[in-house]
């Protein structure tokens, strides 16, 4: 019989099987591959990094590419290709956590509203409607002034204004499994709140909200960036790509390099994470063309 | 054969599974329907029956292809045909009828237009002749005032009167064939009598051919001249109505017709045992082995051809079929009696309940203002004893799983009091019910596959209670999940399994199994048997019936179908509108005299045989609110007096059986003017 097929797999073949589903399709291999190649330059890159990344020498400024210098030099005569591969480091590491904390406050938050219901879920999403409609950079910016650039700072603030959206997409899958009749069994039956929460709400509602957390990652990373850009994400002289198209982009018509490469390295990393996640919502069976993202 | 519109050969339909193998939904039917004939097709959920009708309008569902065979319309095989032929054919030529109509109409358009819309693609008629048609279509479907009801949107129709007009537009286009899928499933009992009645009418009128498929014998004794019994993708029997119905030869019909509870013989009707086999298991030998009571070695090992008999006029699929050809039709009564050992021991007392779902206006709140509306449910009083098991009958919207669910607490009462053992009383809101309370009364679920979390294992499910109520834990708990487990006939071995991996019946079983692992003392049963298949349905029954005899637990039965209430039940309460029309002793109820609203339940009820007709009282109407004063059913009441039931409410009185009925007419006079017709 097919039943005896499918018996319970534990917790580490069915994070197998997804991951062997994502990488059975190329684009989901693609961006595994663009992923993994980013985690793993992060972490290993300040073993053989060339050259030291703050080491400023005038008289190499802005050298074209070259079998020394591979992606040539910035306007102040720092290796490009070293800073290129250190520069994801602390975007990789800050928009991890960021999402990280977005999923978790943002999921529990969400899951708890859409079982509650009445007037407190009603106060919750005008609080939240009311943050979404405060443009986050600017509140960023506000946030960022006032404590500082650190990444104790960054994290949380991220997280928070990232985890907004999740609340939203959290609420709407509990409310699809709310009036399902075995919460009402299990509400019958007198379970706590927090026990139909973690028993039988959570195990229905988990895929959904760790797709939007993986589409949150890539977001957060663009989102970081831009803070870097605008000057208010890493400070100099800590390489991150950001900073660095800054710094370059008023160079950019006669040393493209120095512009080219953060922004190849950036760009892959946002396509890596939104293929992973992609795959990952399919591997899942949660077709994201279908719903519109909150 | 010029008499023949359709002729189906040798028709295969499959799909590839994953792994590349070519597995068959429909198993090489062959089959010609004539004109003017009314052909049910009958199978269980997953017989193939609705994918050979599909066929039949030259629809291959996505992801299935045909494999061998045709499908011949007037000698032109549907299954070929481009897609722009078929458009001429589908509607014009052959029509079909959905199973919901609700959700196959446009919500936002008239009804009228899309009548129109239909005679547009199917026929050459200007404006005026439209017009005109419309309204014939919508009188020949028996809606009242037509030209009003082609201004109304879907919505403000009733569920029995989309049905009518998803009728009208099948008819738009004067099909030659009318296949509808299941089109009373989901109706109330009368509507569903009174569909039937105008489909057989209008079969009579246009002299249209039709194709019924329906999992319901007993619909489709109403309407067919011939039947079709499928099973797992073949046609295992095939002949006229009558000789199938009253003698079926083969012994899945046989046992499907003995599974099926009947008015006319109450108690529990026998069950058969397992499933219908998953497509592409059966590799050799009958499908039906498995199952089967005649079963021998050679019908392991060898397929059965269908063969037909000429003396019956029948094709039947079995190598054993001369058994059953002398069998007496009596035999497909015989059932089981209950015999509930019920105590004179109040369990759960039910007095003067109303139930609200209005919702107080927030400045009512404010002033304090008291809620004056006509209530949902209305001063119920209901005495229930240990041991019994008391059914609460009505159409949908009678207020059955409102009293259910305010019983389980999850619906406050507006009045009235629910006392538990005699002096207990229970909370209105479930936060400050006693934990032994709520142990004490466990829910169990129509649709299994939304009562079970679809993420747990049958372990996790059965173990939810055992973990709250009694606190077990490790390998205590684990043999306790496996002997609640054994005792709804499931063994050891389905405990890693998840929902979707189990039969509908199983699933109901663990459904069961966890009502029963927190040891209650009552059991709400909200139309357990309705999503489950006739043959399975037997089987649940029986299965509650018997763990009710170990347990001595007490059943509130909430169901539609008065067939499986008069197999289950000793008590049954009538309810319409939220208030009670009759209450007694089951077999008392089902007796006339009774109510006005009993006996029009009671004639609307479908018999799986072509000699027994619904006898159609009342109008088909549906109410949507209970009326403000006065008898709950002066609406639709046959036998109505006049202004007393519209302003008074009715007295109790004690009925000639004992049962107590609820109505102005006096019970002598019922009986009169019940036994005139």
């Amino acid at each position: 019989m097919t039943l005896e097929k499918e018996q319970k797999k534990n917790n580490l073949q069915k994070v197998y099987e997804v991951i062997k589903t994502m990488a059975s399709k190329p684009s989901g291999l693609i961006g595994l591959s663009i992923l993994l190649f980013h985690v793993i330059l992060a972490i290993t890159s300040p073993l053989y990094v060339p050259y030291d990344y703050k080491a400023i020498d005038p008289s190499l400024m802005l050298q074209a590419p070259s079998s020394e210098y591979w992606f040539g030099t910035d306007s102040l005569g720092r290796d490009v290709f070293t800073r290129t591969i250190l520069g994801g480091r602390t975007a990789l590491t800050v928009t991890f956590f960021g999402s990280l904390i977005a999923l978790l406050w943002g999921g529990a938050l969400g899951i708890f509203c859409g079982l509650v219901g009445g007037k407190i879920d009603d106060v919750v999403m005008r609080i939240i409607d009311a943050f979404l409609s405060i443009p986050w950079i600017l509140a960023m910016l506000l946030i960022v002034s006032l404590l500082g650039t650190t990444t104790l700072v960054l994290i949380p603030a991220l997280g928070f204004f990232y985890g907004k959206g999740i609340v939203r997409v959290a609420r709407a899958a509990t409310h699809d499994v709310i009036a399902k009749d075995f919460i009402v069994s299990a509400r019958a039956r007198g379970h706590s709140n927090l026990s139909i929460i973690w028993n039988e709400i959570l195990p229905n509602v988990r895929d959904a909200i760790m797709v939007e957390g993986a589409m949150r990652w890539s977001w957060m990373l663009l989102g970081f960036s831009s803070l870097s850009f605008l000057g208010f994400g890493v400070s100099p002289p800590t390489p991150d790509w950001g900073l660095m198209i800054s710094n370059a982009r008023g160079l950019m018509s006669f040393a493209y390099w120095a512009v080219l490469a953060p922004i190849f390295g950036l760009s892959s990393l946002i396509i890596g994470i939104n293929l992973t996640a992609d795959a990952f919502a399919k591997a899942l069976g949660i077709d994201r063309s279908t719903k519109a993202p909150v | 054969m010029d008499s023949a519109i359709q002729i189906i050969n040798n028709l295969t339909i499959g799909f590839t599974s994953q792994k590349g193998k070519q597995i068959s939904i429909l198993k090489n039917i062959s089959t010609t329907i004539k004109k003017g004939e009314t052909v049910g097709i009958v199978g269980e959920s997953g017989s193939g029956k609705s994918t050979l009708a599909l066929a039949m309008m030259g629809y291959v569902k996505h992801g299935l292809y045909t494999i061998s065979g045709e499908c011949l319309f007037h000698s032109n095989n549907l299954l070929e045909m481009k897609n722009k032929d078929l458009e001429n054919i589908r509607g014009r030529k052959i029509a079909m009828i959905p199973q919901n109509a609700g959700q196959s109409l446009t919500p936002n358009l008239k009804i009228g237009y899309q009548i129109d819309e239909a005679l547009k693609l199917h026929t050459d008629l200007k404006k005026e002749e439209r017009d005109k048609k419309i309204s014939e279509l919508l009188n020949k479907v028996r809606l009242p005032s037509p030209e009003i009801m082609a201004q109304r949107y879907p919505h403000e129709l009733s569920g029995g009167q989309q049905q009518r007009v998803a009728v009208a537009m099948a008819l738009a286009g004067n099909p030659e064939l009318l296949l509808l899928d299941e089109p009373t499933t989901g109706l109330d009992v009368t509507t569903q009598a009174h569909v039937l009645e105008l489909l057989n009418f209008i079969a009579k009128d246009t002299g249209t051919s039709m194709v019924y498929v329906s999992h319901d014998l007993g619909a489709i004794a109403q309407v067919s001249d011939r039947v079709i019994v499928m099973y797992s993708g073949e046609i295992v029997l095939d002949g006229p109505v009558r000789s199938i119905l009253k003698n079926p030869i083969h012994p899945y019909t046989f046992g499907l017709l003995k599974s099926i509870p009947k008015l006319t013989s109450p108690g529990l009707p026998d069950s058969m045992s397992g499933s219908q086999p998953q497509p592409g298991t059966i590799k050799t030998g009958c499908s039906f082995y498995e199952r089967c009571n005649l079963a021998e070695d050679k019908c392991k090992n060898n397929s059965p051809t269908l063969e037909y008999i000429d003396d019956l006029n029948t094709s039947v699929r079995c190598f054993k079929y001369k058994e059953l050809i002398n069998v007496k039709e009596t035999n497909l009564d015989i059932v089981k009696s209950i015999n509930n050992d019920v105590l004179q021991n109040e369990i759960l007392d039910i007095s003067k309940v109303s139930i609200s779902y209005a919702k107080q206006k927030f400045i009512d709140q404010l002033l304090n203002k008291i809620d004056d509306s006509n209530p949902t449910v209305q001063d119920i009083n209901i005495n229930i004893n240990k041991g019994e098991t008391l059914a609460l009958v009505g159409e949908s919207g009678s207020g059955k799983s409102t009293i259910l669910k305010s019983i389980a607490g999850l619906l406050k009462t507006k009045d009235g009091m629910i006392k538990f053992d005699k002096d207990k009383v229970l909370s209105n809101d479930l936060k400050m019910r006693d934990p032994g309370f709520l142990r004490a009364i466990q829910l169990i679920f129509q649709n299994p596959d939304e009562s079970l979390n679809p993420n747990h294992t049958v372990e996790e499910i059965v173990s939810q209670p055992l973990r709250l109520y009694f606190g077990l834990k490790g390998d205590e708990l684990k043999q306790k999940i496996i002997e609640v487990l054994e005792k709804v006939r499931l063994g050891e071995f389905y405990l890693t399994r998840y929902p979707r991996q189990l039969s509908g019946g199983e699933k109901q079983r663990v459904a069961v199994a966890r009502a029963f692992a927190a040891k209650p003392d009552i059991i709400l049963c909200d139309e357990v048997t309705s999503a489950l298949d006739v043959s399975v349905q037997a089987a649940v029954l029986n299965l509650l019936q018997e763990l009710k005899e170990d347990f001595g637990t007490t059943y509130i039965f909430v169901s539609h179908d008065l067939a499986v209430v008069r197999a289950i039940s000793d008590r049954v309460a009538v309810l319409y509108q939220g208030r009670l029309c009759e209450i007694g002793p089951s077999k008392n109820v089902y007796q006339l005299p009774s109510h006005p609203y009993t006996e029009v339940l009671l004639g609307a009820v479908l018999e799986p045989d072509p000699d027994v007709k619904p006898k159609l009282v009342a109008e088909d109407i549906v109410e949507e609110m209970p009326p403000e004063k006065g008898c709950s059913f002066q609406g639709r009441c046959p036998r109505i007096l006049g202004d007393i039931c519209k302003n008074e409410v009715p007295p109790w009185q004690i009925g000639e059986n004992g049962n107590s009925i609820r109505c102005h007419i006096k019970v002598e006079e019922l009986k009169k003017q019940q036994n005139i017709n």
